[in-house]
């Protein structure tokens, strides 16, 4: 009984770091995603950027945030305060959670422990990060309502109505990959593309890879489906009524959505932590762990690149075009994707 | 309607290509384009560390000149003040003392002489109008302030370093406009 008990708390004292440090390597990315998205617009539009606050600006993000800190908190009188408050909690809180399920690594030794980079290994890893990215939407929902205000109000539905249909095909995109990988948990699904004569996923799904990019970019609200807080109809949207951190929070969500979403799109289609052209098998565990991690922040950067290249790059949707291209064009390539792969399955097994 | 200019271009309303349709196409050209101006030079000057340079014919702020000895040109004639569109300038006249002979060049000199640089326009027709070669256009612009005041220029502000104290102060503060000039002149 006495031995039980003391595994089981290192056990919880190696999760509480571990969560602790996922959670804070994600607010430091997200905090510097806000830095490098002015950095990526800067050059792009042949400007320089944030080049003020530290050598090189590496500071900004600090200074943006103190600024957040400081600015008058305000909540509207005709607002649903409890809910004007639960807004942008429950939208940080959903981006926070889905860190959970994703393999940072592949395994550390140290301290005579085998630490799994991973904070749970739950064999419905796919699944888990569904349901919480569909809870994502009730953060500017709720924020949209609470506002009681009608750019707000649009705003928020229009941001249920395309996460709803671009969710759809997320999912059956999503389905044809799991046909291949026979299951729904991420760490076995690295694992997989991970293992000597298997490709990365990618070269088996490209369209499905293409489909889950595309509503990766809806799901995040990133330009061109960045409808729910286009700036110049909508009036910053879901936002519009926010001040202070809790703005701060739904900006900072958002950011940390896109890094979660770079990760997630590295571990199901790249390889995950896979290093290309490394036998990690063959090397030391602890600098296998090192290496993988690198190979995946190295994707998870390319991936957020771009997502910022491709906002300063093409211009919003119309909202008839956004649902025409999610219901008419997404849905059915989709669903053609799952029955060629379904079909193919069955072929190359006869 | 008949083109007025030849650079009407008709617009060409064809029917879209398939790979027009597709999109992923046209965005991938664009994101082409877009990733090219990364390595653009950029069109921002640092402003603190890095200034831009003056065309030549800039006219920033007025200085009120010196001769090689270190006298003050101006004679208090009044005419930059007749010429100026906005009655920016406002002078006093003395007369020059025995003794006073290293001061003023002339034997009338401008005790009192205010430049308002919020009135001002910047035409140069002091500069113009001046037969004294006393008034020039400098390379500088009003730096910003708080007070309105404080952009009343006398005499202290514009007159620029005496050339037997401060040679190199002189020579930056006079400029490139007013050595032009003053060679054309002689």
């Amino acid at each position: 009984m006495a031995i039980l008990l003391a595994v089981d708390l290192a056990m919880i004292l190696e999760k509480l770091v571990l969560i602790i440090v996922i959670v804070s390597a994600s607010l430091l990315i997200a905090m510097y995603s806000t830095y490098a998205e002015r950095k990526v617009a800067a050059v792009i539009q042949d400007r320089r950027g944030p080049n003020r606050a530290g050598p090189f600006g590496i500071l900004q993000p600090l200074a943006d945030g103190l600024k957040l800190f400081m600015k008058e908190e305000i909540i509207p009188n005709s607002s649903n305060k409890f809910l004007f408050i639960l807004g942008p909690c429950l939208a940080m809180m959903t981006a926070m959670m889905t860190s959970a399920v994703i393999p940072w690594g592949s395994k550390v030794e140290m301290f005579g422990r085998t630490v799994e980079l991973q904070i749970a290994d739950i064999n419905i890893g796919v699944l888990y990060i569904f349901g919480v990215v569909s809870m994502g939407v009730y953060g500017i929902m709720i924020g949209g309502w609470a506002s009681n205000n009608k750019f707000s109000l649009l705003a928020a539905i229009r941001g249920a109505s395309q996460i709803i249909s671009y969710e759809l095909a997320m999912g059956l995109s999503l389905i044809a990959l799991l046909m291949l990988t026979g299951s729904l948990s991420m760490k076995t699904i690295v694992e997989q593309q991970m293992a000597p004569g298997h490709w990365w996923n990618i070269f088996y799904q490209p369209l499905g890879f293409l489909i889950f990019l595309v509503c990766a970019f809806a799901e995040c609200n990133r330009t061109p489906f960045d409808l729910p807080e286009a700036e110049n109809e909508l009036n910053f949207g879901y936002h519009q009524e926010y001040s202070s951190m809790k703005l701060g929070f739904y900006l900072f969500a958002e950011y940390i959505n896109m890094f979660i979403s770079s990760a997630i799109m590295a571990t199901l289609f790249f390889g995950g932590y896979d290093m290309p052209f490394v036998n990690e098998a063959a090397l030391s565990p602890n600098i296998a762990a090192v290496i993988g991690v690198v190979a995946l922040l190295a994707k998870v950067i390319f991936f957020i690149f771009l997502f910022m290249w491709v906002r300063w790059t093409i211009p919003r949707f119309r909202y008839d075009q956004l649902m025409n291209l999610g219901w008419k064009v997404m849905i059915p390539l989709a669903l053609a994707n799952m029955l060629i792969t379904g079909g193919l399955i069955l072929w190359l097994d006869k | 309607m008949e083109a007025l200019t030849n650079r009407v271009k008709i617009m060409e309303r064809k029917p879209m290509t398939f790979l027009e349709k597709i999109y992923l196409w046209n965005i991938l050209k664009g994101m082409f384009i877009t990733f090219k101006h990364i390595f653009k030079k950029k069109a921002t000057i640092s402003y603190p560390e890095q200034k831009r340079t003056f065309s030549p014919v800039w006219r920033g702020l007025q200085i009120l000149n010196r001769d090689e000895e270190g006298r003050e040109r101006c004679t208090a004639c009044g005419l930059c003040a007749v010429a100026c569109p906005s009655e920016a300038i406002t002078m006093e006249a003395a007369e020059r003392k025995p003794g006073e002979e290293h001061l003023y060049k002339e034997e009338k000199y401008a005790a009192r002489y205010e430049i308002n640089m919020l009135r001002c326009i910047f035409c140069g027709l002091c500069e113009e109008s001046c037969p004294k070669d006393a008034v020039y256009l400098s390379e500088t612009f009003a730096p910003s302030n708080f007070q309105r005041s404080t952009f009343i220029y006398d005499k202290n502000d514009l007159l620029i370093p005496d050339p037997k104290e401060d040679p190199e102060g002189f020579a930056k503060a006079q400029g490139n406009r007013a050595k032009k000039q003053a060679s054309n002149i002689n």
